[in-house]
């Protein structure tokens, strides 16, 4: 199994993607944005970071990588797709996912451990986590409030799309609407979420919770075999 | 109507910042009088902040050889051995004047800047420390310095990439005119990798790459960073670069590129004094000249005269010395990482620098007089009238520098000093930082020392960043070791071995006596504590002429103490872990509170010293430390320092969610024992069953080990016993405890309100 981590300019959680996805058990290759391919791997993340520096608006820029429309097709025949953080919103702002990350109500970068509920226990991303349990992981940003309208918002949880929410006594560290932290597309291929799983995949860092959002990808694909 | 005497402009060097005196020398070295842009050129490389004109001789007294040096002053930064073909580059760097006057690009740029300083040495930049100080936070302007600086340097270390994993705040009134932003960064590299910041083979290439030169920065060695502060320094704001991260990350990622293909021959970033400084530093290295050509400068902007583009401090941009047959994969690299790149130069075998324009020869100076070759200026130094030297060693305590004769309630003095700005949680600053970026780190910011793994070994690295300014001001040489001291602990507590120290010692106009001796009496005091701990100091960086209307900022010796840890298995963290497991005081705890953070609070008796520094004593504590650790003996190690030995145990219970049940005895006043911060000492947890192993390893180092009591419970609770104890309960009658007793969940809330509640957030 092989996961393509794109390397946009600016990207800065690339190799940390790279190596959660080994401990997960499968290769990963790093993908510079001016590529037009994937390399024939079987799944993608969109690493955390800052794209193109977030100039304009984070993600804005990302959205126009060469590797973007590799992206989108590998999206379009159901390849798995998992944005992190920033690569949340370049795939907010790619059209891939809905809704928009705006800026933290802090108004302040925030980096701390945060909780998550795991509210699908199967989409490709979480059937590895035990049923109750809460993944702790940090966040690392200062635009990832999560928002829609909300009459889209009540479109967004009758079909499901809603995977993580922020949970127990650590709270909504950005006032994300209806404590959103990750989302998945309609067809439940992509998903995106503002803390880093990658990051709390060892024990020794803190926790490993993030390992099993890693496995459960990487498992997926040992059963469902590449996208045609 | 008076008409006004026609007044002769001053002389150019002067107005650059050079004194008649220097002139004369740089006219001796060129055996001609300069012109204007030589002029230029001098100016800003013998300016203090280049030159180290006033502190050279004195720097050249520190011990900085070691069998595992492998780069120490005089490259970019440091750089030792720390084993499984690995070295870490490491550097402290100041950036005060300019995060004075911009906050937010001040220190921006100072993280740039150092980060530049590591990747200069071939190193990736794994770990970022920022030890920050500024006035006591009750004014706007305090606040608004605080908020710009803490945006300044996470905006740029957030969007590099690279973990903040530690530093220092601490709130003072000698810094309110004058903050200072000290950034420490750490990188790790392959131990034959190392890039050398020196140009040897005439007919290679020198090539300019990463930003566009243009006018920001314009003399901030010269002006900004040399010279004292007063009512026109917001004049001074175009002299304050301008940090673009996005950039520095993509200069981060082409230069390992570059190291890593072992394209370049010598690289050098461009940071004080710009051009000037990376050209004659790398021909000097190099035993060689260069000529750069000003038209070949990639620009930002139109109609930039010659002096401003070879002393311009435009951000992001490198040197890189490279044989011609290899320029193409140079530009290559470049290209792919969207910087613009242009040979600008090339080294020569004439000694000189010299710098044309179109064809015409513009200035011409030897590379030696304007980089190693720079004068240095003797300083007088005189000590001032009033000073408090520490007690002599066994020297019995004042009778009244303790709580009872003040009347308070240990508990609530506890309370207190948590809450205190200098030593409540770090959080409401740290979680604006980036700490996890990475994924190496094991402990960050909440903790006296950050503790990173390296991917691949069993090893981490360890690093610390202390300073003891308020001891500095009554004796600076007893601060710095003090600080030395206090920096090698936080590393030996973790189990790990300290390797280097880097330093940035931030003080007053060398012209003015009394500093100057502050300065020589801490590099004093520095050399002092190096020797005797064994430990290398591989470079560093001095930041003078801190002084405001308001006056001078107290001594300032920053240092930082990177250690490693051969397995990582046996890092010993600060927090209790286990009810049932026995609370230790290791070392013994001595008089004077002068200097501690207590004595802000309750004054100290005008008879009363700091406390003294065994530095014997210390190195015994760390070799226990060390062996224990090893030997798996300790549940946790905490250093005792801020707030003394009651604040020390409070944190370990804080970090652990578990309280303890401790007698202390009070040989000394009650207020020595809890909150004095005499060094040398650390508090650790032990399995019942492991005490007496503990203890034999102690008593054959000759450290005290005291056993306190055991860990568990919601409550922290000392009971005072002894002479001490007893006899003052006798002499102040009622109303004050002879006990303490504390729950966890009042000490945890004044730790954590205490930046919020003076910074203005609830």
């Amino acid at each position: 199994m092989k996961v393509a981590v794109v390397v946009f300019p600016g990207s800065n959680c690339d190799r940390d993607a790279a190596h959660a996805v080994r401990l997960a058990g499968a290769e990963a290759e790093l993908v510079w944005h001016e590529r037009t391919e994937l390399g024939g791997a079987d799944a993608v993340i969109l690493p955390g970071g800052f794209a193109h520096g977030d100039y304009l608006r984070a993600g804005a820029i990302a959205r126009f990588s060469p590797i973007m429309a590799a992206v989108r097709e590998h999206a379009d025949r159901g390849g798995l797709v998992l944005g992190i953080c920033n690569g949340f919103q370049v795939l907010t702002e790619a059209g891939l996912l809905p809704g928009v990350l705006r800026r933290n109500t802090t108004l302040r970068f925030e980096n701390r451990w945060v909780r998550l509920s795991v509210e699908r226990r199967d989409t490709p991303f979480t059937h590895a986590v035990p049923a109750g349990m809460t993944l702790r992981m940090p966040i690392a940003h200062g635009e990832g409030a999560y928002w829609l309208p909300e009459a889209d918002l009540d479109r967004l949880e009758a079909s499901g799309q809603v995977v993580f929410r922020y949970a127990g006594p650590e709270g909504n560290p950005n006032g994300a609407l209806r404590e959103i932290a990750g989302v998945t597309n309609e067809r439940g291929n992509v998903c995106g979420l503002m803390p880093h799983p990658e990051r709390a995949s060892e024990a020794l860092l803190g926790s490993d919770d993030g390992l099993l959002v890693m496995r459960a990808l990487v498992e997926s694909l040992a059963t469902a075999g590449a996208p045609a | 109507m008076t008409v006004a005497e026609p007044v002769e402009a001053p002389a150019l060097h002067r107005r650059l910042g050079l004194t008649d005196d220097e002139l004369a020398a740089i006219t001796h070295r060129l055996g001609r009088s300069p012109n204007d842009l030589e002029l230029a050129m001098f100016s800003v490389m013998w300016s203090e902040h280049c030159s180290y004109k006033s502190s050279r001789s004195l720097l050249r007294t520190l011990p900085t050889r070691g069998d595992d040096v492998l780069a120490g002053p005089g490259e970019n930064a440091g750089v030792v051995r720390l084993g499984d073909g690995l070295a870490v580059a490491f550097k402290i760097e100041s950036h005060n004047h300019p995060s004075a006057v911009e906050p937010y690009q001040g220190a921006a740029t100072g993280v740039g800047g150092i980060l530049r300083d590591i990747v200069a040495m071939g190193a990736r930049p794994v770990a970022l420390l920022d030890a920050l100080k500024f006035g006591w936070p009750d004014d706007l302007a305090t606040r608004r310095l605080v908020n710009g600086v803490v945006h300044g340097v996470g905006g740029y270390g957030n969007c590099v990439g690279v973990p903040t994993i530690g530093g220092e705040l601490t709130f003072d009134p000698t810094y309110t005119a004058n903050p200072l932003v000290n950034v420490m960064c750490v990188g790790i590299l392959p131990e034959n990798r190392i890039a050398r910041a020196a140009a040897p083979t005439p007919g290679s290439l020198a090539v300019m790459y990463g930003s566009t030169t243009g006018r920001d920065g314009i003399g901030g060695a010269s002006v900004l960073a040399s010279a004292n502060f007063d009512d026109t320094s917001a004049q001074m704001r175009p002299s304050v670069q301008v940090g673009d991260p996005f950039a520095g990350k993509l200069l981060i990622e082409a230069t390992l590129e570059l190291v890593e293909r072992g394209l370049l021959e010598g690289l050098q970033d461009l940071g004080a004094a710009g051009l000037t400084c990376a050209a004659s530093e790398l021909a000097d290295r190099g035993g060689t000249g260069m000529r750069i050509d000003l038209a070949a400068v990639p620009r930002r902007e139109e109609g930039m005269a010659p002096f401003e583009v070879m002393i311009s401090e435009s951000q992001e941009r490198m040197l890189a010395v490279v044989e011609p047959a290899r320029l193409p994969e140079l530009l290559e690299v470049c290209r792919r990482w969207g910087l613009p790149a242009a040979v600008v130069g090339t080294v020569t075998a004439d000694g000189d620098v010299v710098v044309v324009d179109g064809g015409v020869e513009l200035a011409r100076v030897p590379a030696r007089a304007l980089a190693s070759d720079s004068i240095e200026i003797p300083r007088l130094s005189s000590p001032p009238q009033r000073r408090r030297p520490a007690p002599a060693p066994g020297e019995t305590p004042l009778a009244h520098d303790g709580l009872p004769e003040r009347g308070m309630d240990p508990a609530a003095v506890l309370e207190a000093l948590l809450g205190h700005p200098n030593i409540g949680s770090r959080a409401w600053v740290t979680t604006q930082y980036d700490q996890t970026v990475g994924t190496d780190t094991v402990a960050g910011c909440e903790r006296a020392a950050g503790v990173l793994r390296i991917k691949g070994t069993k090893r981490a690295i360890v690093v610390a960043t202390d300073s003891q300014p308020r001891v500095a001001l009554h004796d600076p040489a007893l601060g710095a070791s003090l600080a030395v001291a206090e920096c090698a602990r936080n590393v030996a507590v973790t189990g790990a071995r300290p390797l280097g120290i880097t330093n940035c010692l931030n003080f007053g106009d060398p012209g003015v006596p009394e500093a100057y001796w502050q300065l020589a009496e801490s590099v004093r005091g520095l050399k002092d504590a190096a020797l005797a701990l064994g430990i290398p100091i591989t470079g560093g960086n001095v930041s003078l002429y801190n002084e405001s209307p308001l006056g001078r900022i107290a001594p300032t010796a920053q240092i930082g103490v990177v250690g490693v840890l051969d397995d990582i298995d046996n890092l010993v963290g600060p927090a209790f872990k286990s009810e049932g497991d026995l609370v230790v005081l290791l070392g013994e705890t001595g008089p004077g509170l002068v200097g501690s953070v207590y004595e802000r609070l309750a004054g100290a008796a005008p008879e009363d010293r700091p406390p003294s520094l065994e530095l014997a004593r210390e190195l015994a504590l760390h070799e226990v430390l060390r062996r224990a650790a090893a030997a798996k003996l300790l549940e946790s190690a905490h250093d005792v320092s801020g707030g003394g030995l009651a604040v020390a145990i409070a944190e370990s219970a804080i970090w652990g969610d578990l309280g303890a049940d401790l007698q202390v005895a009070v040989a000394l006043a009650p207020a020595v024992v809890l909150f004095g911060e005499s060094p040398s000492r650390a508090v650790v947890s032990v399995k019942p069953e492991r005490w007496s192993e503990l203890a034999r390893l102690a008593s054959g180092m000759r450290v005290a080990c005291r056993r306190l009591g055991p860990v568990g419970g919601d409550r922290l609770r000392f009971r005072l016993v002894g002479v001490g104890a007893t006899g003052a309960a006798e002499e102040r009658g009622a109303g004050v405890a002879d006990e303490l007793d504390v729950h966890l969940a009042d000490l945890r809330r004044a730790w954590q309100q205490a930046l919020p509640r003076v910074l203005g957030e609830g």
